[in-house]
């Protein structure tokens, strides 16, 4: 339960972490995910690139209609409400209910974004959001939209010359509904089966059903579900042709009743 | 590698190897071995110490990630009147049978009684998710912590921001 021997190297600014990753560091950030994978030995980097210590890596800025949240902000702070307005509440709600605190005050939103296990809850939740994740890498920022950004069972649309620096989300409107369910046997362990819905008023509502051995599925326009929660259901989680009925089951009551919180 | 911790409020300067986390640090280097380690893998909760003010797991810190932090361990909490408090509750409540668990049960305690000092028995069971007793002693830890909690709020106890304010029944 030791980890293979590693190099560690802690760069101070953006242009410095990209150096360390074009080496072929592998960045960290709270190291939740990629602490436990280093002491199984699931990951054996020659170096660790540790961004925590990063210009602005922690910090939220609201700017006039969206907010923007550093990658290296924890999801205890997020739980602890640092992030202002009705998105804020949604956020505070599911950050509350990832791991343990102890956990928490460490992990942070772009890390676990980025490590993309496919049943973390930012993974579930953020590609329903009309928001962008910000990337940096040799060339500039690029902008990807959330719900492109997780491309597959621990996959992302960084290029291996990018960081994640923040991630962006729109101020929500009035009259935004929002509904979330995720089954775990314990508080705290990963989920079994994750979904949500994001309506904003004016707009058709998204859904994205998580948890699942395969990238989320986000479905741009959830009006059909939040019309019939329980066949619409039925009729998603079929197509996708599980194995195990458990799981489906699963999923069928995940995307069911956080279709019906927000209906 | 060279890394400087403070450690229950000493000044520290340490040589290690990156790889070598931080519960290995504090039993092996500095022979406080009240940190226990158990799962190695974040689950289990019986390594975790105070990092920089708030509750951890020092078998995910790992020596780079910690050089500049501000760690306590339980030794450091021997003055403490909120742990005075919890260890008088945990022996009352027999919230202990092997003692494996117990310091990371008190350093999860500690958080809950001083960040949620409304917490009812649903909330300290959530709370107490992240910690794993393997005697089975839960009944007897929630009772402990919910005295504590009790004993804080109770009215006519003195200054209520007072952790030494009412005492245990």
């Amino acid at each position: 339960m030791k980890p293979a021997p590693f190099d560690y190297t802690r760069p101070r600014d953006w242009s410095a972490a990209l150096a360390a990753l074009a080496a072929g560091a592998r960045p960290t950030a709270g190291g939740q995910s990629l602490g436990p994978m280093l002491n199984l030995r699931l990951a054996m980097p020659e170096t660790i690139a540790d961004l925590r210590h990063l210009p602005g890596f922690g910090v939220i800025d609201q700017q006039r209609d969206c907010v923007r949240i550093g990658a290296g902000t924890t999801h205890a702070r997020i739980e602890d409400g640092a992030v202002p307005g009705q998105v804020g509440a949604i956020l505070a709600r599911i950050a509350r209910n990832i791991a343990y605190r102890a956990v928490r005050n460490r992990g942070t939103l772009g890390g676990s974004l980025s490590h993309a296990d496919p049943a973390a809850d930012w993974v579930t939740v953020l590609p329903a959001f009309p928001g962008h994740a910000i990337a940096l890498g040799p060339e500039g920022e690029r902008r990807i939209p959330l719900g492109c950004f997780v491309t597959g069972v621990f996959a992302v649309a960084l290029q291996e010359t990018e960081l994640l620096q923040a991630v962006e989300l729109p101020m929500l409107p009035e009259g935004t509904r929002f509904g979330h369910w995720k089954f775990c046997r314990k508080p705290g362990e990963f989920s079994k089966a994750s979904a949500c819905v994001l309506a904003l008023p004016g707009s058709a509502p998204r859904a994205v059903l998580a948890a699942l051995d395969q990238r989320p599925l986000v479905i741009d326009d959830a009006a059909a579900l939040l019309a019939a929660p329980e066949a619409e259901a039925a009729r998603i989680v079929e197509g996708l042709r599980l194995a195990d009925p458990w799981r489906e089951a699963l999923a069928r009551v995940a995307l069911r009743n956080a279709a019906q919180e927000a209906a | 590698m060279k890394l400087h911790l403070t450690v229950n409020g000493a000044a520290t300067a340490l040589e290690a190897e990156p790889r070598t986390h931080l519960a290995d640090l504090l039993r092996d280097q500095l022979l406080l071995t009240g940190t226990h380690i158990g799962c190695e893998h974040g689950v289990c909760g019986a390594c975790t110490v105070e990092l920089d003010g708030a509750p951890a797991r020092s078998c995910l810190m790992h020596a780079g990630s910690c050089d500049g932090a501000t760690v306590r361990t339980i030794e450091g909490l021997v003055d403490d009147p909120v742990m005075a408090l919890l260890c008088e509750a945990f022996s009352a409540e027999h919230a202990l049978q092997c003692g494996y668990c117990t310091p990371g049960m008190l350093m999860t305690a500690r958080d809950i009684v001083l960040r949620l000092p409304e917490a009812d028995e649903d909330r300290v069971r959530e709370e107490l998710a992240g910690n794993l007793c393997r005697c089975t002693g839960y009944r007897g830890i929630v009772r402990a912590l919910l005295a504590v909690l009790a004993s804080r709020r109770r009215p006519g106890s003195g200054d209520p921001d007072s952790p030494l304010s009412g005492c245990l029944a």
